[in-house]
C-alpha cells in the first residue's frame, strides 16, 4: 500500500517535526448573516463554520420543555476532495456530526435556553487530513462570537503513529497511511477530554502517550484562539 | 424510575440485578444458526439480544485498495427491539454503533481482506455484516461487536465457477487473523461500570468504547456519552477493557 515514507531523517514529508502544528489561521465573523462565525485553516484544511441561534425550535415536537438543544451538521464540500464527493449526508458525516455536537456540548449553558436551539453548521471547503478537528474549533471560535454563554472554550486535534513515529496534527497524506489516528478535542481551563476517537493498532502506552501530546498541542491551540477573539474584540 | 433506583445502589456499591460493577450479564453465543447466510451468530447478554450475519458476495474493489475485499458493516435497529426505536432510515446512533464495529474489525486487521482478491482492480469479495437488533436491554455496543467477530469467525467463502458464486457450496473458511473484542467502559459518579442495562444506560456519566485485539492492543476507542472524561481515568478504562477481553475472548 505505502509508496513512500512519511518519515525522513525525523522529518515528516511537510518538513514538519513530529510534534509540531501547521500553519494555523484562524478569522472571525466571515459569514455576517450568522450570529457568528470563524475560518480555521490547519494547513490546507479549511473549515467555515457558523453559528445561528439561540433560535426558535421547529416542528415543536423537537422542542425539550427542561433545556435548549445543540445540533451541529459537518459537511464535506463535494470539490473538498481529489476524488468528488457526492453531495449530501453520509454514514461519516452522520457520525461526525454527532461526535462534533457532544464535543461542545459540555461548555454550553443550554439549561438557559429551554425549548430553544443553537444550530452549528461546519464547511469542510478543502480537505487535507484532520478535518473535523479543524471543524470543532472553528465551531468553538463561533459559538463564542455569537456571544453564546459557554464554560470554556473547546480546543481539538489530531494526532498518530505515522512510520512508528507520534506525531501530531496529520495532514491528509499521513492520515491516509498512518499506523494510527486518534481525534481529540479538550475544554483546556477545566481540563477534561470531549472528544475522544481512535482507530489504528496502539499498545496503552503508546495511547497515553498520544493523548500528553495531544493535551500540549490544544494548549496552544487555545492560546491562538483567545488571542483572535481578544483581537477581534479590540478592533471593534 | 428504575435508573434512579440503578443510581442510588451504584453509589452504594451495588447494582440493580446484584452483578459486581465489572461483570458482564450471562452471555450466550450461538453460531451458524442462519443456513443462508455465509457466517451467523446470536448474542445474548441477560436480555439483550443481537444477530449478526454475515453475506459474502463478489464485486469491483473500492478504487482506493484495488487489491483488497470490502468490509461493510450495517445496523439495524428494528422497530421491535424497544419501544423508543423507529422504523425508516438508520438513526445516529445506529450509524455510530456500525462504524464503532467496523473500525475494531478493520483496524484490527483481523480479516485479511488482501487474500480476499479475486482479479486486482475487477473483483473482490465483499464481506457484508449485518446486524440485527432483536431485543435492546442495554450495552447494544459491545453485543454487536461480539457477534459481528463471532459471526465472521465461522464464515465461509462460497465457491465460485468462472467467477461466479455458487449458492450453497461453501470453499475455505473467510480468512479471519485476529479476534477484536469491544468493551465499552462506563463511568457513574466515581464508579467504573461494564455491561450496564437498559436502565443504568439511562444515568451513565460518559463512556469509553475500547477494542482491544488478542495481543492486547489498541485498536479503536470512542468517548461516547454526553459528559467529558478526565485524563486520569483512561488508564484505568485502558486496563479494565484489556482485561475483560481476554474472558469474552475465549467464548467466541
Amino acid at each position: 500500500m505505502k509508496e513512500e515514507k512519511l518519515m525522513v531523517d525525523g522529518k515528516r514529508i511537510d518538513g514538519r517535526l513530529p510534534e509540531q502544528l501547521r500553519d494555523i489561521k484562524m478569522k472571525l465573523n466571515v459569514v455576517t448573516r450568522a450570529n457568528g462565525s470563524a475560518e480555521v485553516k490547519f494547513g490546507k484544511t479549511t473549515a467555515i463554520a457558523s453559528v445561528h441561534g439561540p433560535r426558535a425550535l421547529f416542528p415543536r415536537y423537537l422542542q425539550e420543555s427542561g433545556t435548549g438543544i445543540l445540533r451541529i451538521r459537518y459537511n464535506m464540500a463535494p470539490f473538498s476532495v481529489n476524488d468528488r464527493k457526492s453531495p449530501g449526508p453520509d454514514r461519516r458525516s452522520t457520525e461526525i456530526s454527532k461526535v462534533i455536537r457532544l464535543a461542545l456540548g459540555p461548555t454550553i449553558f443550554l439549561e438557559d435556553f429551554p425549548k430553544i436551539t443553537i444550530d452549528g453548521f461546519a464547511e469542510i471547503i478543502e480537505a487535507d487530513g484532520s478535518t473535523r478537528v479543524t471543524a470543532i474549533n472553528a465551531l468553538s471560535l463561533a459559538l463564542a462570537a455569537a456571544g453564546i454563554p459557554m464554560e470554556d472554550l473547546v480546543a481539538s486535534c489530531s494526532v498518530g503513529k505515522i512510520d512508528g513515529t507520534l506525531v501530531v496534527d496529520l495532514n491528509g497524506k499521513e492520515d491516509n497511511n498512518s499506523e494510527a489516528d486518534m481525534a481529540f478535542a479538550m475544554l483546556p481551563n477545566k481540563g477534561v477530554i470531549s472528544l475522544l476517537q481512535m482507530d489504528g493498532a496502539l499498545t496503552k502506552k503508546e495511547v497515553l502517550k498520544l493523548l500528553q501530546s495531544a493535551k500540549e498541542s490544544c494548549m496552544k491551540i487555545y492560546e491562538m484562539q483567545i488571542k483572535v477573539l481578544k483581537d477581534f474584540y479590540k478592533g471593534e | 424510575m428504575e435508573e434512579l433506583y440503578a443510581l442510588e445502589l451504584i453509589h452504594k456499591g451495588k447494582r440493580i440485578d446484584g452483578r459486581k460493577f465489572d461483570e458482564f450479564r450471562a452471555i450466550e453465543i450461538s453460531t451458524n444458526i442462519i443456513s443462508t447466510a455465509e457466517g451467523s451468530a446470536k448474542v445474548k447478554f441477560g436480555e439483550t439480544e443481537v444477530i449478526a450475519g454475515v453475506k459474502i458476495g463478489t464485486g469491483k474493489p473500492f478504487p482506493d485498495t484495488p487489491d483488497r475485499g470490502i468490509l461493510i458493516v450495517n445496523t439495524e435497529f428494528t422497530p421491535m427491539a424497544s419501544p423508543e426505536f423507529e422504523a425508516g432510515p438508520p438513526s445516529e446512533n445506529a450509524v455510530e454503533l456500525s462504524r464503532i464495529v467496523d473500525r475494531g474489525i478493520r483496524e484490527s486487521d483481523a480479516i485479511e481482506l488482501d487474500k480476499l482478491c479475486l482479479v486486482e482492480g475487477e473483483n473482490v469479495f465483499s464481506t457484508f455484516v449485518d446486524i440485527h437488533i432483536i431485543n435492546h436491554h442495554g450495552n447494544l455496543q459491545d453485543a454487536a461487536s461480539l457477534a459481528s467477530i463471532a459471526a465472521l469467525r465461522n464464515a465461509r467463502l462460497p465457491k465460485l465457477e468462472n467467477d461466479k458464486i455458487v449458492r450453497g457450496e461453501y470453499d475455505k473458511p473467510l480468512p479471519v487473523a485476529f479476534t477484536p473484542i469491544n468493551i465499552t467502559v462506563s463511568k457513574v459518579g466515581d464508579n467504573f461500570i461494564l455491561d450496564p442495562n437498559y436502565d443504568e444506560e439511562k444515568i451513565l456519566d460518559s463512556k469509553l468504547s475500547i477494542s482491544v485485539r488478542d495481543d492486547d492492543k489498541i485498536c479503536a476507542l470512542q468517548k461516547q456519552g454526553v459528559n467529558e472524561i478526565k485524563f486520569e481515568d483512561i488508564e484505568r478504562m485502558l486496563d479494565t477493557a484489556i482485561e475483560k477481553s481476554k474472558e469474552l475472548r475465549k467464548l467466541v
